[in-house]
């Protein structure tokens, strides 16, 4: 019997450290989520309408979208938590995303049911001493909304007509037009444009200075160009940065390089060699070195094919690849429109085929072999 | 007895011969408390795997190498039932979802849930949460990835994920920017010799072959530890006294798809056509992935075949590959592709006039 209250009063304490725990492992993405939408970064506009929403009472069916990472999701979470509080957020919001079953089975039973149900009025004051609006409605969320079947899609237009009075839809995608048109033609339309460097800098450097972690400029600007407007990526990164750091046992700072290895990116300088075996010229910190090289450098097929394949074995990621050099050769001084249409085609193509799934090594030298012969001809 | 590769698969992150930089990296993770979602890529036989190993049991300590294998049932929507195999101790479970087709979406909502809510009993444990190791993650189909975007944030407190992919191509954008990412390239040269003499001198004691015959070894392998060492004992059978000329005997299906390569370079007619045919039946019946049969015969064709050609031959097997994966029937593709280079080789034949032709290999 002693035995047995041991062990639930150690249970007890481990519960309470596993609480502490929590907070320390938790992604910063969830730590940092705003928990106002004042404090959402960025979305002035739609921030602005939905704000007047808090004091109206009033909240039209919405359609978020916009790409990966500029605050959709935290936006409706904020709101909700705003308008009914801590306590009333569980039996008020129903969140739904694409790791729940949502097949037509799923929108006609639980969807439905959550509708239907006529909410309490709940006015007064809440735990934690404040009021909060809670006007008489329902919020359902269904994030990823675009990863829905269309029959799921069909299903939801009549359910969202019937209970309009007691529950409020809010989809939450990336692509607007996978929504099926009477979906979209009820919803009031916010479209989250991807978050400008400003933004994302303070962003950062707020949750940088949180944490502890010394972030130089340039490594928060590597940030923002690995994660190209995705503030969720960018903070992800630092997360991962932050961890190896504190993790590993010699003190070192952070540089660039670290955030280019975590994201995946490859490094400038193979890029540009890679380039330049192709045969565009590419303009090098240490130029003249690269000059006396020059002449000696092999070229033709079999020069491109091991080059490739070295490649290969380095374990870079094809698409990453190709999205680099393609940047490169865009944004290249002195090709000619015509060769870089050329090359451009031929990465376009390669990304489609990579899409498929064909095999990396393959559609490398292909774009290779091809932006090597746009190049000199 | 376990074949070599078995036998000298390093346990601990400290006894990993190559990628130190890394080896760090992963053991300061492991020691921290604080593990991150990983994603381990790059190319085949350069240690993904290992490495996955190694660091779980530097997280757990030895308790996770008493694996026990199941077979677990899992039950879709249609009610139609997937076997799946899945290996797991009392702190990880390891499963290839992929294995299951177009149903893997199932298996990975089924096991991330139970995972998830369960939490870890035994109280000696080091860490609160299990560890799920999804191999090969780069064939998961669209929809499962979906499935785990959300699932990876939300159930942080009891799971941890390990995928292990050849390539973060096919992930979608929002897995990888959930995941630590940690490139493990192919060994360099040296390497790879280093890891053969080193199994070399533990396995054949007394005469174990010496520095050049391991580089012999380690250049066949072209960066891939496992064939490197598979490569040597299959050596070690045929040659134990490691003695003078070594000849590191390729697998059958290598030559045999050179010998089609070179069957398509000498001759190019309808009979040849059905010749090749029968090979590529062959090698198909005997479980060759279709992209490695292409790809490996490309290769033979192009080093055969003339500077002017072999641009034209790759991008045909470019193409042809990729329709291979989004058509159905392999064998059609595969013998398009043949026609195909059969047919430029024949056209450059004409076009040019024959004065280089009797150098012609």
């Amino acid at each position: 019997m002693e035995n047995f209250f041991q062990v639930k009063s150690y249970g007890k304490k481990a519960g309470k450290e596993r609480a502490e725990e929590n907070t320390d492992l938790q992604p910063w993405v969830e730590k940092y989520r705003p928990k106002t939408i004042d404090d959402v970064s960025a979305q002035e506009h739609i921030v602005a309408v939905l704000s007047k929403t808090l004091s109206s009472k009033n909240l039209p069916h919405m359609l978020f979208y916009g790409p990966p990472g500029t605050g959709k999701t935290s936006t409706i979470l904020a709101l909700a938590r705003q308008l009914f509080g801590p306590d009333n957020f569980r039996n008020r919001v129903l969140e739904l995303n694409a790791s729940d079953e949502r097949g037509i089975s799923i929108v006609r039973e639980k969807i439905k049911n959550f509708a239907r149900q006529t909410p309490r009025a709940e006015v007064g004051v809440s735990s934690d001493g404040r009021t909060y609006p809670c006007p008489p409605y329902k919020i359902i969320i269904l994030d990823e909304a675009d990863s829905m079947t269309q029959d799921a899609q069909a299903a939801l237009r009549r359910i969202m007509e019937n209970h309009a009075r007691i529950t409020r839809f809010c989809l939450v995608c990336n692509y607007v037009t996978r929504i099926i048109e009477p979906l979209a033609s009820r919803c009031s339309k916010f479209r989250f444009k991807p978050l400008d460097p400003a933004a994302t800098t303070a962003r950062l450097q707020h949750i940088a200075t949180a944490e502890k972690v010394a972030a130089p400029p340039p490594v928060i600007s590597a940030l923002i160009s690995a994660s190209s407007g995705d503030l969720r990526r960018a903070i992800t990164y630092l997360q991962s940065i932050a961890r190896l750091h504190s993790a590993s046992s010699t003190e070192t700072e952070i540089v660039p390089e670290d955030v280019q290895e975590i994201a995946g990116v490859v490094p400038d300088e193979v890029v540009k060699g890679f380039a330049r075996s192709l045969g565009v010229d590419v303009q090098s910190d240490d130029e003249d070195i690269e000059m006396d090289g020059d002449s000696e450098r092999p070229r033709g097929f079999d020069a491109i094919r091991r080059k490739v394949r070295d490649f290969m074995l380095e374990g870079f990621s094809a698409s990453q690849i190709i999205s680099q050099l393609h940047d490169l050769i865009v944004l290249h001084p002195t090709l000619t429109a015509r060769q870089k249409a050329k090359c451009a085609l031929a990465m376009a193509e390669a990304d489609k085929a990579l899409c498929d799934g064909a095999d990396e090594e393959l559609w490398i030298l292909e774009v290779a072999v091809r932006v090597h012969r746009a190049v000199l001809a | 007895m376990d074949n070599l590769v078995i036998q000298y698969r390093p346990r601990k992150l400290d006894e990993l011969h190559y990628h130190h930089g890394l080896s760090e990296r992963l053991k300061s993770l492991a020691s921290s408390g604080d593990f991150p979602h990983m994603l381990f890529y790059g190319p085949s036989g350069a240690g993904k795997k290992t490495r996955i190993a190694c660091t779980l049991r530097e997280l757990f300590g030895p308790g996770v190498e008493k694996l026990k294998i199941d077979q677990r049932v899992f039950m879709t929507p249609s009610r139609r039932k997937l076997d799946v195999n899945v290996v797991q101790s009392n702190y990880h479970i390891e499963l290839t979802p992929s294995e299951v087709g177009n149903y893997d979406r199932v298996v990975i909502q089924e096991i991330l849930k139970e995972i998830a809510q369960t939490q870890q009993v035994d109280i000696s444990a080091r860490h609160r949460f299990k560890v799920v190791i999804i191999n090969e993650a780069d064939s998961l189909t669209r929809d499962a990835q979906a499935a785990l975007r959300r699932t990876m944030e939300k159930y942080t407190t009891n799971m941890r994920l390990i995928l292990c992919a050849n390539s973060t191509s096919r992930l979608i954008a929002p897995i990888r920017s959930r995941c630590l990412l940690v490139r493990v390239p192919a060994p360099s040269m040296e390497d790879v010799v280093g890891v053969l003499e080193y199994v070399a001198g533990r396995a054949c004691r007394g005469n174990s072959p010496d520095h050049a015959a391991c580089t012999v070894v380690a250049k066949e392998a072209a960066g891939n530890v496992r064939k490197a060492i598979l490569a040597l004992e299959a050596l070690r059978m045929q040659n134990p006294l490691f003695s003078e000329p070594i000849t590191v005997a390729k697998p059958d299906w290598e030559t045999y798809c050179q010998r089609v390569g070179d069957m398509i370079v000498q001759e190019q007619s309808p009979a040849r056509v059905m010749e090749v045919r029968a090979k590529y039946y062959e090698l198909l019946s005997h479980c060759i992935p279709p992209t490695v049969i292409i790809k490996t015969v490309a290769d033979r064709v192009v080093d055969k075949v003339d500077e002017n050609l072999k641009a034209d031959v790759m991008h045909w097997a470019a193409i042809y590959e990729n329709r291979m994966r989004v058509g159905n029937k392999k064998i059609f593709h595969l013998e398009a592709w043949t026609v195909k280079v059969m047919s430029i080789v024949k056209h450059f034949f004409y076009d040019i006039d024959l004065t280089g032709f009797d150098d012609y290999p």
